[in-house]
Formats: C-alpha cells, sequence, structure tokens
C-alpha cells in the first residue's frame, strides 16, 4: 500500500492523533507544575465553539477566528485559576472538573451553541500539516520555555510548594501561568478540533474526554511533556490496530491501560529512559 | 406541593447517598478516589435484571446481585489498587488503574447486554399508589427508601460497633499504627471494598427498580452526582455522605420543579464548586470516618 491511499484512509485517525497530542501536551503542563487541574477538555471546548461561531456567523478567516479562541480560552483558565488558587491535589481535580460540567450544562442551553444538537457545517479548513504545524509550533515553544528559570521554577513547585517558596519562587504566579498557558493549548486543539471536524456538540468535550486526556498523560508519564504525546499517540492508535479483535476489541483496551499502568507505572516514557541510561 | 417535593427529594437523594457512601468509604480509607464505583453500580443493576429475568424472586436477586458487586469490589482491589499500594503510587496512579477496571467492566456488560437499555422487571413492578396526607408515593418508591436507609442503618453499625468497624476506622486514621496493634490491613482494605461495592450495587439496583430501566451509560450519570455529594458533605465522611445525598437531591428537585430542569446539573456542580472553594472540608468540616 503506498502513502496517498494509506493516508486516504486514515486521514481522519491521523488528525485527530495530532489533535490528542496537542490536548496531552495542554494537560502536561498544568501536571507539570505538579497541578492536577482537570478543566482541559472545557477549555477546549470553549475555543472550539468560539471559532466554530466567530467563522460561521461572523465571517472571521480561519487564523482569526483561531487566534481569537485561544484568547477565548485563556481567559477561561484565568478566571478558572482564580477562585481554585487554594486548592490541591485531588481537590482542585474535582473542581476543574465541575467547571467542565457546568460548562456542559451551558453548552447544552444556549441558542448560539446549537443546544444539544450542537453545531454543523463548520468551514471545513483545518487541514493535516495546519494541525501538525500547530503541534511542532507548540512542542517548540514549550521546548523553549523549558530551557528559562520559569521551568525550573514550575519543576520546584512541583516537587515541594513550600521549598519553592523557600528559595524565593512566585508559587501563586507559577501555578497561574501553568493554568493559563495549558488553557491556551487547549484551545488550540479545540479550535482545529472544530475546523477539522465540521460538526460539535456539547458531549464532545465532557468528563469522558478530560478522563481520556488524563489517562494519555498517565500512561505516557507525567514527568515529560513527551510522555503526554507519547500516551495520545498509542492510546489512539491501539484501538485501530486491534479493529480485528472486533468484539473483543474494548476489553482489550481496558486491559492493555491496565497492564501498562500496572507494569509500568511511571509511563512509557520511562521505558525509553530506563534503556537509554 | 412542598411537601411532596421534599418526598421526591428524599427518594432521589437515598439512592444518591447510598452511591456516595461507597465512593466516600474508600476515599476515607484510602485517600483514593475509586472511579470503577460507577461501573459496579451499573453492572449490579444488569446482574439483578439478569437474574430476575431467570425466575428468581426480586428481594433473592437483589441480594445475589449485592453480594456479586461485593465480590467485584474485592476483585477491583486485588486488579487495580493492590499492586500499586504495595508501591506507594500515590494518588494519581490508582485513578487511572481504576478507569482502566472501569473499561473493562463496562466492556464486558456490554458484550453481554448490547447496548439497548432494559426494562428491570419486564412488563413493569406493581406500584400501588399510597396516599398518606398531602403527598402520594408507590409502594416500589416506599420500598426503596426502607431499602436504602436499611442499608445506612447497618453500615453506621458496622462502623461503630463491630470489630470490623474499629478496624476499618483504624486503618483510615493511621495505617502504621493499626498494623503494629495488629490490624489485618490487607483484610481490612478487602472488607471495607466489599462493603463500598455492595453500597454502589444497591444504588444501583435501587435505581433500576425506580425507573424500572438499565442500561449501559446509567454509570456515568451518577458518577460525578456521587462526587458532588461527597464534596458537599466532606470527603471520606460518612454522615457527610448522607447529608450531602439529601442535600442534591433536595437542590435537584426543587430546580426541576421551578422549571429549571435544563440546568439541574450545572447548578448540583455549581454548588459543588462553591463548597469546594469556600469550604474544601465539606459544609461539616470533618473527616468522620475517623471519628465516628
Amino acid at each position: 500500500m503506498n502513502l496517498g491511499t494509506f493516508y486516504a484512509q486514515h486521514s481522519r485517525l491521523i488528525d485527530e492523533i495530532g489533535i490528542n497530542a496537542l490536548l496531552a501536551l495542554s494537560l502536561s503542563v498544568s501536571l507539570q507544575a505538579g497541578q492536577l487541574a482537570l478543566a482541559q477538555a472545557a477549555f477546549a471546548g470553549i475555543a472550539a465553539y468560539v471559532s466554530a461561531i466567530a467563522s460561521m456567523q461572523f465571517g472571521v478567516p480561519l487564523p482569526a477566528s483561531i487566534a481569537v479562541a485561544i484568547l477565548a480560552s485563556a481567559l477561561a483558565a484565568a478566571a478558572l485559576a482564580y477562585p481554585v488558587r487554594r486548592l490541591r491535589g485531588i481537590f482542585l481535580a474535582i473542581a476543574t472538573i465541575g467547571f467542565g460540567e457546568i460548562l456542559r450544562v451551558v453548552l447544552n442551553n444556549l441558542d448560539v451553541t446549537g443546544g444539544a444538537e450542537g453545531l454543523s457545517g463548520i468551514p471545513n479548513d483545518v487541514t493535516t500539516p495546519i494541525i501538525y504545524g500547530a503541534l511542532v509550533l507548540v512542542a517548540i515553544v514549550l521546548a523553549i520555555v523549558a530551557r528559562t528559570k520559569f521551568a525550573l521554577a514550575v519543576a520546584l513547585t512541583r516537587e515541594d510548594e513550600n521549598a519553592a517558596r523557600g528559595v524565593g519562587v512566585d508559587v501563586g504566579s507559577v501555578r497561574f501561568a501553568s493554568l493559563v498557558l495549558g488553557g491556551a493549548i487547549a484551545g488550540l486543539a479545540g479550535a482545529l478540533y472544530a475546523h477539522a471536524f465540521y460538526f460539535l456538540a456539547p458531549t464532545d468535550f465532557g468528563f469522558p474526554r478530560m478522563e481520556q486526556i488524563l489517562v494519555w498523560c498517565v500512561i505516557g508519564g507525567v514527568t515529560s511533556p513527551i510522555g503526554g504525546v507519547l500516551g495520545a499517540v498509542f492510546l489512539s492508535v491501539l484501538p485501530e490496530v486491534i479493529r480485528p479483535l472486533a468484539d473483543f476489541r474494548e476489553i482489550t483496551n481496558g486491559l492493555i491501560l491496565l497492564g501498562v499502568i500496572l507494569f509500568v507505572p511511571n509511563g512509557l516514557s520511562t521505558l525509553w529512559a530506563k534503556r537509554g541510561s | 406541593m412542598i411537601a411532596q417535593q421534599l418526598l421526591n427529594a428524599l427518594f432521589l437523594g437515598a439512592v444518591y447517598a447510598l452511591f456516595a457512601l461507597g465512593y466516600t468509604l474508600i476515599f476515607g480509607v484510602l485517600d483514593i478516589l475509586n472511579l470503577a464505583h460507577a461501573a459496579v453500580y451499573m453492572i449490579a443493576a444488569f446482574a439483578g435484571y439478569s437474574l430476575v429475568a431467570d425466575g428468581l424472586p426480586l428481594p433473592l436477586a437483589a441480594v445475589l446481585a449485592i453480594v456479586m458487586a461485593g465480590v467485584i469490589g474485592i476483585l477491583l482491589d486485588r486488579v487495580a489498587f493492590a499492586p500499586l499500594r504495595q508501591r506507594n503510587a500515590g494518588t494519581l496512579v490508582p485513578l487511572i488503574s481504576s478507569i482502566g477496571v472501569a473499561i473493562v467492566i463496562g466492556a464486558i456488560a456490554r458484550g453481554i447486554y448490547g447496548i439497548d437499555e432494559r426494562h428491570f422487571v419486564e412488563g413493569g413492578l406493581d406500584a400501588t399508589p399510597i396516599h398518606l396526607g398531602p403527598v402520594t408515593f408507590t409502594s416500589v418508591e416506599a420500598l426503596i427508601l426502607g431499602t436504602a436507609i436499611g442499608l445506612m442503618l447497618a453500615l453506621s453499625y458496622v462502623l461503630r460497633a463491630t470489630t470490623l468497624g474499629r478496624n476499618i476506622r483504624a486503618v483510615a486514621q493511621d495505617r502504621i499504627a493499626a498494623a503494629l496493634l495488629g490490624v489485618d490491613i490487607e483484610r481490612t482494605i478487602a472488607a471495607t471494598f466489599f462493603i463500598s461495592s455492595a453500597l454502589g450495587g444497591a444504588a444501583g439496583i435501587l435505581t433500576g427498580l425506580e425507573y424500572n430501566a438499565v442500561s449501559l451509560d446509567m454509570g456515568a450519570q451518577i458518577e460525578l452526582k456521587g462526587l458532588a455529594v461527597i464534596v458537599l458533605g466532606g470527603m471520606g465522611s460518612i454522615t457527610g455522605a448522607v447529608i450531602g445525598g439529601f442535600a442534591i437531591g433536595i437542590v435537584e428537585t426543587l430546580a426541576v420543579a421551578y422549571g429549571l430542569s435544563a440546568w439541574r446539573d450545572a447548578l448540583t456542580f455549581g454548588v459543588m464548586f462553591v463548597i469546594l472553594v469556600a469550604r474544601p472540608a465539606g459544609i461539616f468540616g470533618a473527616r468522620a470516618l475517623r471519628s465516628a
């Protein structure tokens, strides 16, 4: 089979993998700072709807609609960051899940979002190169950030917030910045999703999606952003690879997930590191 | 009118409380969130349905399905949590392994029952309306509420007055100290999982009876509501879960009564969010499992 027919058969999956990788990166930015903030699906949803409405109702061109969408999700992240600033661990996770659930109800009830039926007929103008171009761009930005003092402050915040404060890290700002940056990346993913797949519904960005993103990051390994991408690619491709199992596909998927988490608890990316060292 | 609404809230809240008790027990003892709890709730309802369809009388079918749910709970711990506990894997990794188990349970249920909703009892239950002063309810609703309250009292008795309950509270408070005092930790945790999952299974069966329907996605509807309930009452608190269950039941029933049914869930999670931000320890502010 040549590359052209392979792409034609799998173009939707290939696009999904790129967007999933972006979503995993957006969560890994929060996890890097030790913040179990689970609103990434909601941020992506906000951006997807904003960009779809911008282009369908106001005729905004694609680049501008993506920019507006990213701004909207970053603002939502900033607005959420303030009330949850004192919450940690599982409490932060639950509060941010609650935010996502409230958003789902709002999307279900507004006229402008098309209610439960969602929006269809979104200009289908995001192509595979645009998705992977965005992914590379985000990866480069994160790689540059990783070389700054800010990355050090992030790592310190993750390991021990009190110790980080002791050496002069402004923990509050680190947490805020990581949430907003993660929200912006999720927003980019959401806007691309809306324009790549033509159709949006409130359930696209609910808790099951958030659960998926978290699973990608943990399966891949939370110690580095590479882990999230690895997990997203692995778990997006897996169902396709085991497609011949037909009825046993779903259960195999669950068992492989369990196997990885039990036998490689630090994530797939650590397998790599072990071999390298 | 208001009396009838409060009664409806009681029926809804009883099931929420029962479900949340299982959630909060595991959180109280192990500090982990068991995201397979809703899958056990669902599969127990299907098991009850199957047994009734096979001709067993309802009470026997319910008891068997609840015991089965409890056993699934023990297996769940052995597969998803125990291996990680030995490694001190923290709280995030067990969360993911419980999602894995939930996927497996969901896949099994789907393989056996397909995706269509089933009637719990074919032809419906014999629901006699009962008029009591200003309120009306059915015999089925009375049965549900009675069973739920009975199970809550039984749990309270077990935790307060039995050796097992004392051990569970000891492990919740300080696992190492409990081990030093001779408590068999793994056995106590297994028992906790049995009780937790049996309660979740009972909630599933009662929900199946209430709507005379069981479906694959019934767990998804209560999973996050259960979180709202235990947050409201204080994570890990037994009394809190009961009161939180009834409180959320009241919030949701009133939302529907006042024409806000489309916004009901936003209200529930709005309450949860505000409680978390303002009083993360819950409205009662205590980990009552450890002091019950």
